[in-house]
């Protein structure tokens, strides 16, 4: 307990990096697969490439990527950037495949009357298909903010600051303080995050909890 | 792109494979590893998924600590344990059981429970006890679920075991960090796609034999 309250301000800045990783990736996984979900509805032929394909990424392994990316980006393997990068892939591998199934699972009658009532295919998905899809979405895109939040202390091995930092400086000194604050801090942030889209849901989409 | 190329030339030198840390005894450590976790975890989260799926109750508290487990960082995990018992084998095995355990017990019990409620009543209003139901109807039928549940824990499983040279234990992550250190960059890379060529492999596996289970399960009827 002396070493954690020794230690608040590195905590508090770990944690702050932790953020500066998550965050983004969540958010950049998020605005990369709603539109890549929407082609592969729109396009048939192009589902199967598109939603597989992102779902494999999900077998690459963690730690690899974070190397072979860097390779690829031309970015420097403790380059916080390319650890964006990863975790926005790693996102993207969940998120796809759900925003897709989400925007599917809009029924084809609601559609067609939306068709009927004369609107145009863009602004049918703004104000039918997206909000009757939101929901679901959402469902993957707390999936996504989780794992990723867990995932991003994965990149400490390589050096790159995080939460993570705590876990691998922890245990070369032997400080079983630093590697708990570390798994708290990192489970809290997970929930602080998770409340957060779940409030955000209800505000944005009142409609979801009247169905449920 | 050069260390992609001089991680290629690494991996097509017979040398690389060879010898008592040679990348090949080192994959053949780390599938060792990936079986070992995930039977473990199968023998826990298999039964337990079950009870939950044919009894239907407790599918809540199963559902909450999947989530649970989610949030938790493996790499935090492993470096606690590590620092109780001692480097070696006994915390990354730990940690890549608290990994496993989620994804087999979700895929089980939405296996159980994804048959037909129907098919359960007409099973039993043959006559055939509770455990004929599990075993000649709901196991049969939920798995392909099942085996889904197996291969995502296989792939977090292999991917994570990298961590277990972390505290010490072998694996392909002993030339990754050894490549870390010493900035050996091509040895990095190499230990990398031969992992990444696992994992890929095992998915490919593992999706073969879903689909024959769901091909089998559609049966005659």
């Amino acid at each position: 307990m002396d070493w954690i309250l020794a230690n608040t301000g590195r905590i508090a800045e770990l944690t702050l990096d932790h953020a500066a990783l998550s965050l983004p990736a969540v958010l950049a996984a998020f605005l990369l697969s709603v539109p890549l979900a929407v082609l592969a509805n729109r396009l048939r032929p192009l589902r199967e490439p598109i939603v597989s394909g992102t779902g494999l990424l999900y077998a690459v392994p963690s730690l690899p990527l974070f190397i072979v990316l860097p390779i690829i980006l031309g970015t420097g393997i403790r380059d916080p950037l390319n650890a964006v990068a990863a975790l926005t892939l790693f996102g993207m591998a969940l998120m796809v495949r759900s925003a897709a199934e989400a925007l599917d699972a809009v029924s084809a009658e609601v559609r067609l009357a939306a068709a009927a009532q004369g609107y145009s295919s863009w602004g049918r998905f703004w104000t039918v298909d997206l909000p009757l899809a939101g929901p679901a979405m959402l469902a993957g895109l707390r999936v996504v903010s989780v794992s990723t939040i867990s995932l991003a202390t994965v990149s400490a091995v390589l050096g790159v600051p995080s939460l993570g930092s705590l876990f691998t400086d922890g245990f070369q000194r032997g400080i079983m303080e630093s590697v708990l604050a570390g798994v708290v801090m990192t489970v809290v942030m997970a929930l602080i995050l998770d409340l957060l889209l779940v409030l955000s849901g209800r505000l944005l989409m009142p409609w979801a909890r009247r169905r449920a | 792109m050069n260390h992609l190329l001089e991680a290629w030339e690494l991996l097509i030198q017979a040398d690389t494979w060879t010898g008592p840390t040679g990348m090949g005894a080192r994959a053949w450590e780390h599938l060792l590893y990936t079986v070992l976790a995930v039977g473990v975890s199968a023998l826990i989260a298999l039964p337990a998924g079950l009870a939950v799926g044919h009894f239907g109750r407790g599918r809540n508290l199963a559902v909450l600590s999947t989530g649970a487990v989610r949030a938790l960082p493996t790499l935090g995990v492993l470096t606690l344990v590590g620092l109780v018992v001692g480097v070696g084998l006994m915390a990354p095995m730990v940690a890549l059981i608290i990994l496993a355990v989620p994804s087999i017990l979700a895929g089980t019990y939405s296996g159980a429970e994804s048959v037909d409620p129907r098919v359960v009543d007409a099973a039993r209003a043959q006559g055939m006890s509770r455990w004929q139901i599990l075993f000649a109807v709901q196991i049969p039928l939920g798995l392909p679920l099942i085996i889904g549940g197996i291969r995502l824990a296989v792939l977090q499983v292999v991917g994570t075991a990298m961590l277990a040279a972390y505290v010490g234990a072998g694996g392909l992550g002993a030339p990754l960090f050894l490549g870390l250190r010493t900035y050996d960059y091509p040895l990095l890379l190499a230990a990398s796609l031969v992992v990444i060529a696992l994992a890929v492999l095992l998915d490919i596996a593992f999706g073969t034999v879903q689909r024959t289970a769901r091909r089998l399960m559609r049966g005659p009827a």
